[in-house]
């Protein structure tokens, strides 16, 4: 009966239908529990003392004046924690509080705890900290050229991080084949999440000696191992609960500085302790998008075919490792999947700087070389005098195969999605004809539905769910998911609902809680409907095979007889011999005891083995397309984009009504990315950053968000639980390149960066006017020594996705 | 103890609809009143300067940036947070579109956007979406591109006016 999955069938009841989410009405009548609602009896306030320059040297930290004013009830510094901790195993470069040395305005050196928050800011005054400043690291190109001094002292020398390189097949050998190969660059500025809620984190130690966090955490999981690497606890001795997050986007993935320093002075006091982060600690929290320099070569046949593609990222990574060895790697991974790309090559270096660290931002590492990507395409179908709508639609990879690179493709319905969003804008009377000022532009892209592996090397599950079945016919769903308001915690009561023929409302669903729920990893790399999902299907069929043995006994009906829906159990050829679902617990629980089931979820082994191979495999890639229609104004730069029409390839809505609030939230990001965000700093070696403040930071209201026409392509993915693939990320990423490339048909100049700013179009049209190259964007990336590539032979080329052995390499070269 | 000497503003006003007493920090803010003296913690913070609205109450029916209004200024007067929208356990009619359409994605801007939507249906019974783009453009919302927004207001104001009006099928199934 289990190898009968309703996961692969078409779903009935529930899956499909726009239910409420089941913490709808909380969130609409103020009654959800942000973590800076959380008060707690004899609660302390804690502050961080973060760094007013950008590198230097701690000579000392003197606590003394702050411990005498009234109302400080303790003060620490980074000495009494003494151990690093980091997202990655390979980057655990992180201290609690700076120890000898401090690497961006923001980083923390001291916190104290205080009996209100007045008396905790005032308190910071008092702490007196000597530096000796370091030269400051402001940019990629700074980064490569100055060896010494390191901020750093790990990594692959001088203040490079990480430098990698792969190669997939001959891509000289693809070059010469080639009818037109181009080079172009292109730059991504860096941006930041932004989430309306303010990081905020409450921790409790009980007298028993155990530790509970709330915290407003996207990944409850790593921030428990963090807690208790750091404190030095037992795990067993720790509990962290993710309360809702107040808006994620990536920005809560990492475990902070300020999670652990709660934990560490509600130990020292004994009583709870909370932080609540000011708007301005949040932008030095940041973990956002990593700015990206970009060299693209790609080589092309007369019909648009590509021959070989050969690609480089330089990230400029801000002080700290995060998550930025998987965003180097991630810069280069989803070329493939897209068009097909049968010789690839990849080198990718990430730089360390004295500026607030990057991590993962919606579409983690990918939006950057998207847009270099799609506009780079869009040129050479020009070129070509091919309609760059039909250029992408006729190379696309097939369902079903490997790409070059390894990557294995399920189900893929982007050429739908170019369908859809062709005949929607009308992209044939308009790209090309419409009068100068007014443009259309094209883009397409993928995303994971999941990483395929965990960010800590294990074998064990990346989801787990444990359902608990009670005789008055309520059930629990515990699992370990966050809910950052893209619903999870609704798909979960969605799909037992629909396994288990009860509606979604009868369902208790507990999440985030590491003390209750089973381990899923975490709300990231849009993994959760389909790993938490499949975990859920297998925990309900469980259940509702035990019913069904139950019921059927009762009924006396052969057991593939047995029916769920509406709350009752029956034979399906005769309905009115039933049992309601309560019942059926009841003989469930009289027959094999207390009922209780568990499901998890473990991806499928990626083809790929060579070293690298660890970034970029999923057990499936969602797909969209899209196209914009913008406005642009000669006169003053000003871009106003009107509509976009965006097709996305969900495999299968699980709430089709919460699929479309993704994809629109997904459009409205990229079009902020791509017309406006952006993290900046003042062009000179302090690194202070120019706009800490919502007020400058600027995002687009409901005056700058364009209309939407969406399309939601169901391609039913046979990984996903009942086909469904992801929405919370893809979406964003053909935004901006489509933006860029619809810029250029208004107004015949090329603004190869984002944000396209006023600034930027008039420099390239007065540029123009003045007989210089219509373009505005960067021309060279710095010269590096880059490793040996790690050559690997593609599928086509008979590989087995192992590296290839030394010998073999120089026999071919 | 405490780190300076400190005497409570003593004030008395009526919040959602019930006239109250409350003794706090006469430096504080509405907000800092509402969320830490008096526990109604769904008016939420975001930005500190006036630019998120996501702490927007309705004071005398207007609303208000309650981090920007003192709290000794409501003496007397009218306040309505989130918590006193529904009619007991009846929604206003916003808080259900809202949440039928996923107007609310992390729901932490929702108090505000709903408030913010309710003045405007009740100085405005049939507004444009151009009108109904204005009334929010001073709310931040980082979730939902503000379309499922626009939709649960205008479906809303459509049922208030006794309208027996459903959410067009493009807007939860997209477009065909």
């Amino acid at each position: 009966m289990a190898a009968r999955s309703i996961g692969n069938g078409k779903p009935k009841n529930v899956v499909g239908k726009p239910y409420r989410k089941v913490d709808a009405r909380a969130k609409c009548t103020g009654q959800t529990r942000f973590a800076d609602d959380i008060a707690l009896p004899r609660m302390l306030y804690a502050k961080l003392l973060r760094s007013p320059v950008p590198h230097a040297l701690i000579k000392s930290i003197d606590v003394s004046r702050v411990l005498k004013l009234p109302g400080v009830v303790t003060a620490i510094t980074g000495k009494e924690l003494p151990r690093t901790y980091g997202i990655l195993p390979v980057s655990q470069d992180e201290h609690t509080l700076c120890i000898d040395k401090v690497r961006f305005i923001g980083d923390p050196v001291a916190a104290i705890a205080a009996v209100d928050e007045d008396t905790a800011f005032d308190a910071l005054d008092l702490i007196d900290v000597e530096y000796e400043r370091l030269e400051s690291i402001a940019s990629i190109p700074d980064a490569i050229a100055t060896s010494e001094p390191r901020i750093h002292d790990y990594g692959d020398g001088g203040n490079v991080h990480k430098r990698v390189a792969l190669e997939f097949g001959d891509v000289d050998e693809g070059f010469g084949e080639a009818d037109l190969v181009r080079e172009d660059v292109f730059f991504y500025e860096g941006n930041t999440h932004l989430p309306l809620e303010q990081h905020a984190a409450v921790a409790h130690f009980d007298p028993d000696g155990k530790l509970t966090l709330w915290s407003s955490t996207q990944t409850p999981h790593y921030v428990h191992r963090a807690l208790a690497k750091v404190l030095e606890l037992p795990a067993s001795h720790i509990r962290v609960i993710a309360t809702p997050n107040g808006g994620g986007f990536g920005g809560k993935s990492d475990p902070f500085n300020h999670e652990i320093a709660v934990c560490k002075l509600a130990m020292i006091t004994g009583r709870p302790v909370k932080i609540t982060l000011t708007r301005e600690e949040v932008f030095y929290c940041h973990r956002g998008r990593h700015p990206v320099l970009m060299w693209v070569k790609t080589g092309v046949k007369q019909d648009g075919a590509i021959t070989a593609m050969h690609f480089r990222s330089f990230l400029d990574g801000g002080a700290y490792g995060s998550y930025g060895v998987a965003s180097t790697f991630y810069t280069g991974a989803l070329q493939t999947v897209t068009y097909d790309v049968p010789r690839y090559k990849f080198e990718g270096v990430r730089c360390f700087t004295n500026k607030p660290p990057c991590g993962p931002k919606r579409g983690h590492g990918t939006p950057q070389p998207r847009f270099a990507l799609e506009v780079q395409i869009d040129k050479i179908a020009e070129q070509l005098q091919i309609d760059p709508a039909e250029m992408r639609q006729r190379h696309l990879v097939p369902a079903g195969s490997t790409t070059a690179n390894y990557l294995h493709v399920g189900s893929m319905g982007l050429g739908k999605c170019i369908e859809k969003v062709v005949a929607g804008s009308d992209w044939k009377n308009k790209f090309g004809k419409l009068a100068y000022g007014r443009g259309v532009g094209i883009a397409c892209s993928a995303y994971l539905c999941g990483a395929g592996l965990p960010i800590y090397w294990n074998n064990m599950p990346h989801s787990g769910v444990q359902l608990r079945l009670d005789r008055q016919g309520g059930v629990c769903v515990m699992c370990g998911s966050t809910d950052i308001g893209q619903g999870s915690d609704s798909i979960l009561a969605y799909i037992v609902a629909e396994v288990l023929g009860i509606d979604p409302f009868d369902i208790r669903v507990v999440t985030a809680d590491t003390d209750l729920t089973p381990v899923d990893l975490g709300s990231y790399s849009s993994r959760v409907t389909l790993m938490t999902g499949n975990a859920a299907l297998q925990a309900a069929e469980r259940a509702r095979e035990l019913l069904t043995l139950a019921v059927a006994e009762k009924l006396g009906a052969p057991i593939e007889n047995i029916g769920f829906a509406e709350r009752r159990a029956f034979d399906v050829e005769n309905p009115d011999r039933c049992v309601t679902f309560a019942e059926a617990v009841q003989l469930a629980e009289s027959k094999f005891g207390t009922i209780g089931t568990v499901g998890s979820y473990t991806p499928p082994r990626s083809p790929g083995k060579y070293k690298g191979a660890g970034v970029g495999p999923s057990p499936a890639y969602s797909y969209s397309a899209a196209v914009a229609e913008v406005c642009v104004d000669p006169e003053t730069g000003i871009v106003t984009v009107d509509r976009i029409w965006i097709g996305h390839d969900v495999g299968r809505s699980i709430n089709p009504a919460l699929v479309m609030g993704q994809v629109e939230g997904s459009v409205y990001m990229g079009l902020g990315e791509a017309l406006m965000e952006e993290m900046t700093y003042r062009a000179n070696r302090n690194v202070v950053h120019k706009f800490p403040s919502m007020l400058e930071y600027k995002s687009p209201t409901t005056l700058e968000m364009c209309d939407v026409t969406t399309y939601l392509i169901e391609d039913p993915d046979p990984n996903g639980p009942f086909g469904a693939k992801e929405v919370g990320q893809g979406p964003l990423l053909p935004v901006p390149p489509a933006i860029a490339n619809a810029v250029y048909d208004a107004v015949g100049v090329r603004v190869d960066e984002v944000p396209i700013t006023p600034e930027k179009v008039l420099a390239a049209i007065r540029g123009r006017a003045q007989g210089k190259e219509p373009r505005y964007g960067p021309k060279t990336v710095p010269e590096i020594a880059w490793p040996r590539s790690i050559k690997v032979m593609t599928p086509a080329e008979g590989g087995t996705g192992k590296e290839m052995p030394r010998e073999a390499v120089h026999a071919r070269e | 103890m405490a780190a300076r000497k400190k005497q409570k503003a003593y004030l008395r006003f009526n919040l959602n609809g019930e006239v109250i007493e409350v003794a706090f920090a006469p430096h504080k803010t509405l907000l800092e009143a509402l969320r830490e003296d008096l526990a109604l913690t769904g008016t939420k913070h975001g930005c500190e300067l006036g630019e998120c609205g996501v702490c927007t109450v309705l004071l005398d029916g207007l609303p208000v940036l309650s981090c920007l209004t003192l709290g000794l200024d409501v003496e007397g007067r009218d306040v309505m947070t989130i918590e006193g929208m529904a009619n007991g356990a009846e929604l206003h009619p916003l808080q259900d579109t809202f949440a039928d359409l996923g107007a609310a994605q992390c729901g932490y801007c929702t108090p505000g956007f709903l408030l913010t939507a309710k003045e405007l249906l009740e100085k405005n019974p049939h507004p444009t979406r151009e009108e109904i783009k204005d009334a929010l453009a001073g709310n931040l919302c980082r979730c939902t591109g503000y379309i499922k927004i626009y939709e649960a207001v205008e479906l809303a104001a459509a049922r208030m006016r006794g309208e027996p009006a459903e959410a067009p099928r493009e807007a939860i199934y997209g477009c065909p």
